[in-house]
Order: C-alpha cells, then structure tokens, then sequence
C-alpha cells in the first residue's frame, strides 16, 4: 500500500471552532492512524481479520469510551472529542472504528447509563483499557429495523435467568469477553444482560465471506439455556428505549467517523488528480474532474458543519434522536458517494489495494445499513416532522 | 537532574509557504503548527531520563499565546512543566538571551534544544545560550548519557561521529539520533487529561531588543522544465550547458 499522506481537509477553518484540547485529541488519534493503522490495514482487510495487536494502542488514544468518566477508566472528554476520535479512526478504516463505536457506545455506555455502581467498576475500566473487547446484541435474524419484535428472552428461575435466543450481525462477538444482549422477560419487556464469554450455552459463531467491513470480526450470539446470574441485569432502564439510546450514541459517532472516510476518499483523489496525467496535463485540469472534487469537498464541509453543531448539542444534553438520525443518515450517504466518486477518478487503480477508496466504499456499504438503515433514518425525520408514523 | 527542553513552535513541514504584507511577513493562515522535529527528538529523550533516571522535564518556549498548544502538546507527552516567554520570537539572538534568564532561574542541569528550527534554520540558538549561561555546549547532538555530573555525548561531524566527554551544566543541539523517529511519541489519553492540571507558566520577556531585523521574505525561484539528453548524445549534453545554462 501506498505511504499515507494524508492531509486532512478544512475548508472553512471549522479549526477555529475547535478548542486546543479537541484539537490535541484529533491530532493524537490522526497521528496513531497514520502510525498504526495504515500500514497493516489493506493486509488485515485483504485477509479478513481484525488487526488485535491495535487494540492496546486504541486504548491508549482514548478510543474506548472518551467520554466516561475518569473514575470509571474513562477520559471524562467531550462529546465533540468523540466525535473528533471516531472521525480519525475511520480515516483509516470502518472496520477498526466500528470496534470502537461499539466498545463506547454500545457496551460502556449501557454500563455505565443503566448498569449499578458494582457493575460499572467490575466492567468499564477493563474495557476503557482494552484488556476486555464487548459486543452488544439487538439485532436477530429476523428482526433488524423492527428490534421491538425480538424473540430472545429470559426467565426467572429463582436465583438466576435462563436465557435462549440468537442474535446476528454482531461487530466484535467472535472474540469479545462480554455482550450486552437485549432480551424479553416474561412480560415481553425489553431488558440488557451482561452476558459472558465462557457461560454454559453461549457460543459466538463468525461470520464469514463479507466484503464489507473485512477487517472487522462479526459473527453471532446464540443462547442456549444461558443461566445468567441475575446482578447481570442492567437495572436502571428497560423497554426498547433502553438501547435506543446506545444507539443514539453509536449513530453520533457514525456521522463524525462518515466523515474521516469521505475525508480520505477526497484526499486521495485531489492528490492523484494533481499527479496522474493524460492528453499531455494532470486530469485535476479537467473540468469534470474537478466537478467532482469540487462536490467532494463541498459536501465535506456541510457535513463537518452539521456534525460539529450536533456535537454542541449534545454536549448540552439537547440532541434528540432525529437530529441524529439525520446526521447518520447524510453523512454516510455522502461518504459513499464521495468514495465512488473518487474510485473512478483513480480509474483502474482505484479498485485496488494500492489505495484505501475501495476498501472505503466497500465498508461504507455497511455503514449505510447498520445502526439504523439509510432508509428508516429518513423515516424517523418524516415522523418527526409530520408526527405521523409511516413503521406501522 | 533537573532537564530544561527548548521548544520551538514551526510549521509543519507539509504547509503551503506564502508571505503577507509586501513579502514581509510569513502568511500564517491556514497553517498548522508542530513541535520542531529537532526538538521532538530532544524531548522524547528527556522523557527516557526522566523514566530511566528519574529527571524531572520542563519544556520552554519564547513566543505568543498561539504556541500554548505545541507547550501543552509538550506537557501530554510527559513533561512535567511548562513556561512561555511571552514575546515573538523573532531573531535568533534575542531568543537565546528569553532563554538565558529561564535557564540561569530554574538552575538545570541539562538544556536541550534542537540543532536547528525548521522555519528559519538559523541554528545559532543552543550555542548562544550555552555561551550566555557559561555551560558546556555540544551541538549536532546524536547520542547522550549522563551518569552524575558527568556526560557522555556522540555529535555528528564530516563524514563521522565524534564521541566526547564533558560536564554538566550542559546545554546540547540535539537531532534525529537522540532518538529515533519510530520512538516519537503520540499523546496518549492519560497524558492529555494530565496536561490539564500540569502548570504552564507565563513569563514576560525581560529585554526584547531586537538586533536584526527581518525586511522582506521570497521564496526559490519556481524549477524550471527538465530537459533529457540521450545517454550517447553527449555532444547535445555539452552544447546545453555550455550555451543555455551556461556553467561550463
């Protein structure tokens, strides 16, 4: 693969509505991307593994819930510091930010939102350093948009709950210790258990043959009369808003990582632009060329905009759901435009290793789908805005 | 031992140059700013000292608050203090005497600066503070150990290395060799939040006499077309250079 060079684009000095420490933040993770993921990441992608040695060094950059509290193992930042870290961490790949959306947002969240004091101590300073990787378990085979129809559910054998069930299109399950699974009691009610690797009847099968997401471990949890102690229980919220707000969470993260990528994508192909020549000049002398890069970058910068302002708002605690959805929703659209746009500027060198834009754009097909599809986030706005539901 | 780093406050070496009013002022917008590699390898082993032989680090620099985050970038890495002197930088000279006061005030053992900023190359620094603050000088520094008050330091020279032994208080112009570039180090998440409650103290300059003046910038004439001979066409190759470039 090619020497990273990438500079990272800033059209409108959006710098300067950055403070010092964000900017220490992004730089640290931009600079630990370059360092360590770029180099290995097209051979981990080509292979279909996740790169395990990085996980230390994601720990270290504060990829592991930034925005837990010191107390807990976490670095206490910002919500724009979050965003900033799962920007830089999906410039280098989808896969490896996935890891750590999931880590932050789908495991420690839940932990420390609806979890007691014991569990938040037993758990997120062991994932904040990345001694133990999570996973979290909504989705079922055949229930994705519509979670609320789940099956897996548990029940209360007295000193302990059985639980039985599958979950699939799980990030992390092949080897992560702990799973935040959602399941129903008896009464149909939502609820978060924190299942172990090693319970009797739990197995997490990988799947296997994606070309998407290839340096990223996906695989299934089923549930084969799991006896779960009962303090695995997330006490503190249940019902479907419960992981609703994980994924609130996770979606943010989704719109600032979008970004890293398009970011890359562009990069990439101003560059090459500037190099590659034919008919005696640089193609970035075309106007069709430029067409595109010049859509790119205008793109780019809308989003960075949209995506810095719902940071503002949920540093305030006021980001709702659909404004969320609408950030996930835009930014990863633009991000595989951006990334197919890009690919045929590099022409035939564009579907290959040498450069990232095909890994890109072959990730971002999963990003589009997962954490809420392209199309439900742009229901969740038509209900927001006309109050009427078109799900039911 | 008690280490002081001089750190200098430079573009990074992939910002586009340019000069504002009437090519007198270096054109800052836009420009992202990084610790001088120079002394990114100075301060990286300072941090080695301070692990491996319990020195405690202080990082200075002489300049305006836009350079606080390359100090407080400094102080994530792992220094344990900070000061600016609150004045431009602005000739070498001037610099070194900022430097001096800091330096004779906080009594160090070990000042290491870099052999050189990558903005303005001068590379007058280190040897004008070691000669204002009377302490032994090595410059092109590429190796140093200190055991006591006694130091062992490798410069680079033509074609070679020269090892010398000295003494401590002792001021180095360090370089690429101290450490290597895969020992640089990334700000970890524990030393950022720790920068935060690290001090970072304001200076005012105490003398800020400017003995010379920068009048104008211009940048290298644009390189020109390459022209290429044929390998057996020497006779074209010597008409070239004899009649268009004219240097033989």
């Amino acid at each position: 693969m090619k020497p990273d060079l990438f500079e990272a684009p800033d059209y409108y000095n959006l710098d300067e509505l950055l403070t010092d420490e964000h900017k220490l933040v992004r730089d640290a993770a931009r600079e630990w991307v370059k360092r360590e993921v770029s180099p290995i990441i097209e051979e981990y992608a080509q292979k279909a593994e996740f790169p395990t040695q990085i996980i230390n060094g994601l720990a270290e950059i504060g990829a592991f819930g930034p925005y837990i509290p010191m107390e807990y193992g976490g670095a206490g930042l910002d919500q724009i510091s979050y965003g900033l870290i799962m920007q830089e961490i999906e410039r280098g790949d989808s896969g490896v930010r996935s890891t750590a959306s999931v880590q932050s947002s789908l495991v420690m969240y839940p932990i420390w939102k609806y979890g007691n004091e014991e569990q938040r101590q037993k758990y997120l300073p062991k994932l904040a350093s990345g001694e133990w990787i999570g996973c979290f378990g909504l989705t079922e085979p055949d229930h994705g948009s519509n979670p609320g129809g789940m099956v897996t559910n548990f029940k209360d054998k007295g000193d302990h709950y059985l639980l039985n069930g599958a979950k699939m299109w799980i990030s992390n399950a092949p080897f992560a210790q702990v799973a935040i699974v959602w399941a129903k009691d008896e009464t149909g009610r939502i609820h978060g258990l924190i299942v172990e690797r090693g319970m009797e009847g739990f197995t997490t099968p990988e799947t296997h043959n994606k070309w998407s997401l290839r340096a990223s471990a996906t695989g299934e949890l089923i549930f084969d009369n799991v006896k779960v102690p009962k303090e695995n229980l997330l006490p503190n919220k249940s019902g479907l808003g419960a992981p609703l707000g994980c994924l609130d969470s996770a979606r943010y993260g989704i719109a600032w990582g979008a970004i890293g990528a398009a970011m890359d994508c562009y990069d990439t192909a101003l560059r090459y632009s500037k190099e590659r020549m034919q008919f005696g000049k640089p193609i970035g002398q075309f106007q069709l060329q430029q067409k595109k890069l010049a859509e790119m970058i205008t793109e780019i910068t809308k989003a960075q905009l949209l995506t810095w302002r719902l940071g503002v708002l949920r540093n305030h605690g006021k980001a709702t759901s659909a404004q969320i959805s609408m950030a996930k929703r835009n930014n990863v659209d633009m991000a595989i435009n951006i990334a197919r746009e890009a690919r045929q500027m590099l022409g035939g060198m564009g579907i290959t290793g040498e450069y990232s834009i095909m890994r890109h754009s072959m990730n971002l097909e999963s990003v589009i789908t997962y954490e809420g599809t392209h199309d439900i986030h742009l229901l969740i706005t038509g209900l927001d805005i006309t109050g009427l539901n078109a799900f039911k | 031992m008690k280490i002081l780093v001089c750190i200098s406050h430079v573009p990074d070496t992939t910002s586009k140059i340019n000069f504002t009013e009437e090519n007198t002022k270096f054109d800052s917008n836009g420009v992202q700013f990084v610790i001088n590699p120079n002394d990114e390898f100075g301060l990286t082993r300072a941090m080695w000292f301070k692990e491996k032989q319990g020195a405690e680090v202080t990082v200075v620099n002489v300049g305006t608050s836009e350079t606080e985050p390359t100090l407080r970038k400094a102080l994530a890495i792992g220094a344990d203090g900070a000061i600016r002197i609150n004045t431009p930088a602005t000739n070498s000279f001037s610099v070194a005497k900022q430097l001096a006061n800091v330096a004779k005030d906080g009594a160090y053992d070990l000042i290491i600066a870099g052999r050189e900023s990558i903005d303005y190359n001068g590379g007058m620094v280190p040897g004008m503070l070691a000669a204002l603050i009377d302490a032994n000088f090595v410059n092109n520094c590429i190796n140093l150990d200190v055991e006591g008050s006694d130091a062992k330091a490798t410069r680079e020279i033509d074609g070679g290395k020269e090892t010398v032994s000295t003494t401590l208080p002792l001021v180095i112009g360090g370089q690429k060799g101290l450490v290597e570039e895969s020992d640089l180090r990334i700000p970890n998440m524990r030393g950022i939040m720790m920068a935060r409650k690290k001090p970072l103290t304001v200076v005012e300059a105490n003398e800020t006499s400017k003995e010379t003046t920068s009048i104008s910038f211009e940048k290298p004439t644009p390189k020109g077309a390459v022209k290429l001979v044929a390998s057996d066409n020497i006779d074209e190759l010597v008409n070239l250079l004899h009649n268009e470039a004219k240097v033989i």
